[in-house]
């Protein structure tokens, strides 16, 4: 139980994760049903201007909690700025284009951010300071860090303002006016330009965030980086329906649960030792106490996407999804 | 399809010109080798990735191409094929099978890979297909990277090695031979079987484009309600892209294993997928012709910014201020950015997209 | 017919000129080089890494290794064949890719290098090697540690890094041996080097008599290793093997200590760096892990110097293996007395050598012959070597510096003399 516990708590972390870089990917995608393949990039950026900043106020002797404000909010302009470039540069001006153009320079945008973090960063792993202290408490048998709560609640609070957002403010208005029908939009007095940009920039700027949860959580930042983490957020606003906010964050902590579980127990659920006589030729080596496991948690990947196939094979536009794209 | 007609009849009308001019393209593609061979054999093996590449293009184009299906796992198809060649074809096993055997088995397990993606994904569209491919490529490649234990098929990470080169009529191709005093290399002798398989597969493409099949998955792509209440059977034609598709990855992955001679699941990552996407979509989705000149530019660009960025740099600098390896990626980063936004609908692309591009003009104020 | 005859004259008279053309191309530096400094030949010696991607920092490491011994030579002034030696270092990225590293194994041997330094992967290394088999160039790779390199019978093939069969057992040993555990969990990252390290290190713990948990994996990617290592932790181990590189192994190591387990925590060469100390902080230490050959630090001080002097940064890895690769070849070729792949391989292949890593020997493989493996334990952020085993003796590091400083003093004339030697010349 107490094993099962702690999985549960390491997937949510992992999860809350997903979701914030989820929350960029949807973002964007509910507004011009366009992916931004680029997003990971971006949430590099975001981890790597913090490591900067951290890095050089670690020994200024503020606290360590205004350390990381300052980075967070030293990495959220530069990233919004990212954000807006690849909106002008690689998607307005093929917004009448196939579908897949868009991709192209997404990918293209991607290889030249990568490589400007490269030149700028080195390409060396960068230890990202550990100035929070980390504090570990014991919640019935499971371990968990400050850290692990923190990145949950402000998942959870970013989730919440960006609906307050969406619904409650006269930008979320013309945003969603703007995700309905631009044309229209546009002639009820809706920039529509504009509220793009800026779904681009609020974007960037969860990606930012994301960025600098990543970097404080696991302690290490490269060049590189974003291209899984965007993948896998990828995959989670697909889960939970891309395009929807809370579908993100349902998407993303569910994938992380799924992941972690997957990594604690396919292993057990696959041992042929489980089920003596169906194997008796491993009799020998079981009574050894030998685990014999068809797979393990080199499968968890595996599991990831086979729950995630699983998923869109019952509901076809994910979990809480509603809108389906038409073409390739 | 009054397009392709059209284009066709204007060929046609001088048969005489065609003639000379297939001729001349022959001529220089069989003599390509040993000009390329004079600047360095290198440009030989860079020609046989390309082929390689254009072939795999070609099989992905009948999935996105023509029925219009987003396909991100593609590489897997390849990951199929070559290690179908590389378990009937090495001491792993102790299997020796011929290559023109192992050839046709490695196209029809990657098309039963084929179906078994299809299958499972024929009610998804656009973007949740997308994931699902790419959920199985992801899986395939998994799959091949620990399938070592608890009992040893593809030998995990480690990879298969001394795998058999190809060998047809006791010609072995790794090795440097003689035709009337003329050496040609290993990788010439390449060159020549890919340049075979690709023109087949470039007649098989063409056909298939223009049959009844390849209506049919015109119409899927074009409205798939409309094509099904034509009378046509979306499910088997659907599942039909999937599998010829799939046949040709496992066509070029057989061969890459016997160039290689050695694979490890590491040739097989999502970005080969996405490679391979850049390559369709650049080139012209659907437009064969538009296809392999995708390829062969992705495969050529970032070769030759290999060996002109240094000198280039020296000569306007006099030393290197950016390293070499980082300015060639940067300037293919652009250079896709670039075509994409000058040609957003490809290099080449096909009558079709032409005009749908045109229709879409006003869809959207940019 | 006459028609089509005329145009394929006419096509292949073009491409023999298209073909003249690219041929003049390599001939102008020969010809410039030549008339220049009639004394001098030029050398080309070939570094092949990753230099984008996600190892690129160890590729680039490996590339200044390389330029550094080159640099060396070119500063010594050696003479080959009365003339004066000039090396140049053409480094290649092959980005951890086997296709590119065919692609650019094969532009090496079109430059006519004399030798290879690389590549940095196994998974690259086995490839590219057929291609200097067939042009019969000699390759020595510095990180490649996959036994299948060397196990194919090439003769041109070496490497001066441990194979995973020398490395895993030694690790595996010391483990058994000084920490004593009953039970051991294996992680590793499912790539060819961390999977087969963990190989090595189950077989010998198992024959040990040791209990090994069920495998657990992660990939070269992963920073999230919670789950895992939860999974590990239920099984109560007293020592854990993880079979990957640093930027993993840091995280891992991080976590494992926010999960409360007391472990004693062991790597390969892949996680034996200081950047474990940066990466997991104070979690590290305490950490075992393992390194082919002697710590520079304790070999060759100089070439920890010159290194931070010319780059300005500390070695990260395998740069000492690469510029004991590089010092390889230059010494074969000097011994030789030319630059001829045929001529100097017979030296190299009997080489003894004092490099940075140790004293080099190859056996009829290309492996290294007797090669020491070195343990380190992290002690306040920087990994201090313990222990050297040698055919499965271990030794305390002070021990073996002690017996080597009494071996080495009447040997030491018989070490400076080669240097007399190039004076000479």
């Amino acid at each position: 139980m107490e094993t099962f516990l702690q999985q549960l708590f390491n997937g949510l972390t992992l999860g809350a994760v997903y979701a914030v870089v989820a929350l960029g990917y949807t973002m964007v995608y509910g507004i011009i049903q366009l992916i931004n393949f680029a997003h990971g990039e971006v949430v590099m950026i975001g981890a790597m201007v913090a490591f900067t900043i951290i890095t050089l106020l670690a020994n200024s002797g503020l606290p360590p909690v205004a350390i990381v404000l300052i980075g967070t909010s030293c990495a959220i302009p530069v990233c919004m700025i990212v954000g807006y470039a690849l909106e002008r540069i690689a998607y307005r001006p093929l917004r009448n284009a196939p579908r897949l153009a868009p991709l192209i320079t997404a990918i293209g945008m991607s290889i030249v951010l990568q490589h400007v973090a490269m030149m700028v960063w080195s390409r060396n792993n960068l230890a990202f300071p550990q100035i929070i202290k980390t504090e570990t408490y014991d919640i019935a048998g499971a371990s968990v860090t400050n850290i692990q709560i923190v990145i949950v609640i402000l998942c959870l609070v970013l989730m919440g303002g960006l609906l307050w957002l969406v619904h409650r403010t006269r930008l979320g208005i013309s945003m969603r006016a703007t995700a309905q029908n631009p044309r229209v939009a546009g002639l009820m007095g809706v920039n529509i330009n504009r509220e793009i940009a800026i779904t681009f920039a609020i974007g960037a700027a969860l990606g930012a965030v994301a960025g600098v949860m990543v970097g404080s959580y696991y302690g290490i930042a490269h060049y590189q980086m974003g291209a899984l983490l965007g993948l896998k957020a990828f995959c989670a606003a697909v889960l939970g329906g891309i395009g929807n906010v809370p579908g993100a964050m349902v998407g993303g902590l569910l994938l992380g649960v799924i992941e972690a579980l997957g990594a604690g127990y396919i292993g057990d659920l696959t041992d042929l030792c489980a089920v003596p006589w169906l194997f008796a030729g491993l009799a020998a080596r079981c009574a050894a106490g030998e685990h014999i496991s068809l797979f393990g948690s080199n499968y968890q990947d595996v599991f990831a996407f086979l729950v995630l196939i699983a998923v869109l094979v019952l509901r076809p536009s994910g979990l809480l999804g509603e809108r389906v794209g038409d073409r390739a | 399809m009054p397009h392709v007609k059209s284009q066709s009849h204007h060929l046609m009308r001088s048969p005489v010109l065609a003639w000379v001019g297939i001729a001349l393209i022959a001529v220089a593609l069989i003599a390509l080798p040993f000009a390329l061979a004079q600047i360095g054999t290198a440009w030989v093996r860079i020609a046989n990735l390309a082929i390689l590449f254009a072939l795999l293009a070609l099989g992905l184009n009948i999935v996105v191409g023509f029925a219009g299906l987003l396909d991100l796992g593609y590489i897997a198809f390849f990951a199929v094929g070559a290690y179908c060649y590389a378990l009937l074809a090495s001491p792993h096993f102790g299997l020796h099978l011929p290559f023109w055997l192992i050839l046709p088995i490695g196209a029809l397990v990657a098309c039963l890979f084929g179906v078994l993606l299809g299958a499972p994904t024929l009610k998804l569209r656009g973007d949740y297909l997308a994931i699902v491919t790419l959920g199985f490529g992801e899986i395939v490649r998994v799959f091949l990277n620990n399938l070592a234990r608890p009992i040893n098929i593809t030998n995990g990470p480690q990879g298969i090695s001394r795998i058999d080169p190809v060998s047809i009529g006791g010609i072995k191709f790794n090795t440097t031979g003689k035709v009337f005093d003329l050496a040609i290399s290993g990788p010439m002798k390449y060159y020549y079987l890919l340049l075979i398989v690709l023109i087949i597969a470039i007649v098989i493409n063409i056909r298939l484009q223009n049959s009844r099949i390849g209506r049919a998955w015109e119409a899927i792509r074009e409205d798939e309600i409309a094509a099904r209440a034509m009378g046509i059977n979306t499910t088997q034609i659907k599942l039909l892209a999937f599998a010829m598709g799939a046949s040709f990855g496992g066509i070029a992955g057989g061969i890459f294993a016997a160039i290689q001679q050695f694979i490890s699941p590491e040739s097989f990552v999502l970005v080969e997928s996405i490679m391979v996407l850049s390559m369709v979509v650049l080139g012209g989705m659907g437009n064969i012709w538009g296809v392999v000149a995708g390829a062969v530019l992705l495969s050529f660009v970032p070769e030759i910014l290999r060996y002109t960025v240094l000198p280039v740099q020296n000569a306007l600098f006099g030393r290197a201020i950016v390293e070499p390896e980082v300015i060639r990626m940067l300037l293919f980063g652009l250079a896709l950015v670039a075509v994409m936004l000058y040609r957003p609908a490809g290099l080449f692309p096909s009558a079709v997209r032409r005009r749908e591009l045109a229709k879409a003009d006003a869809r959207l104020p940019a | 017919m006459t028609l089509n005859g005329r145009l394929i004259i006419a096509g292949v008279s073009a491409i023999v000129l298209l073909g003249a053309c690219g041929k003049e191309e390599p001939k102008p530096a020969a010809k410039a080089a030549a008339p220049a400094a009639p004394e001098s030949i030029t050398i080309r010696i070939g570094h092949v890494g990753p230099l984008t991607g996600g190892i690129a920092h160890l590729g680039k490491d490996n590339e200044n290794g390389a330029r550094l011994a080159v640099d060396e030579a070119n500063a010594a002034g050696i003479k080959i064949d009365g003339k004066a030696a000039k090396f140049e270092l053409i480094a290649e990225d092959d980005q951890a890719d086997p296709k590119v590293g065919t692609t650019v194994a094969q532009k090496l041997v079109d430059a006519k290098v004399a030798g290879i330094v690389g590549h940095l992967n196994s998974g690259v290394t086995i490839p590219a090697s057929e291609i200097y088999n067939q042009a019969g160039i000699p390759m020595i790779s510095g990180s490649a540690t996959n036994p299948q390199v060397t196990e194919r019978g090439y003769k041109v093939t070496f490497r001066v890094v441990g194979r995973d069969d020398q490395q895993g057992p030694a690790i595996a040993q010391y483990l058994s041996a000084e920490r004593k555990p009953k039970v051991v969990g294996l992680i590793d990252d499912a790539t060819a080097y961390g999977e087969g390290i963990a190989n090595e290190v189950e077989k010998t713990l198992k024959a040990a008599g040791i209990k090994v948990l069920p495998r657990e994996k992660g990939t070269d990617k992963t920073t999230d290793w919670k789950a895992v290592l939860t999974k590990v932790r239920r099984g109560n181990p007293d020592a854990v093997f993880y079979g990957g590189m640093d930027a993993t192994g840091g995280p891992l190591l991080k976590q494992s200590r926010e999960l409360g387990m007391k472990a004693v925590f062991s790597f390969g060469d892949g996680a034996c760096t200081n950047k474990m100390s940066e990466l997991a902080g104070p979690a590290a230490e305490g950490m075992i892990c393992s390194q082919a050959g002697l710590p520079p630090q304790a070999a060759s001080k100089k070439f920890l110097d010159a290194y931070k002097a010319k780059f300005n940064v500390e070695p990260i890895l395998y740069a000492p293996f690469t510029y004991d690769a590089a010092n390889l070849l230059i010494a074969a070729m000097t011994k030789a007395n030319s630059a001829d792949p045929a001529k100097y391989l017979p030296e190299l292949a009997s080489i003894s050598h004092a490099g940075a890593t140790g004293k080099i020997k190859f056996d009829e493989k290309g492996d290294r012959k007797d090669a020491e493996i070195t343990i380190f334990t992290m002690k306040g952020g920087k990994i201090e070597p313990t222990a050297v085993l040698q055919g499965g003796k271990s030794t305390k590091f002070d021990d073996f510096i002690k017996a080597a400083a009494a071996a080495a003093a009447p040997a030491a004339p018989a070490a400076a003399e080669p240097a007399k030697d190039e004076a000479k010349k």
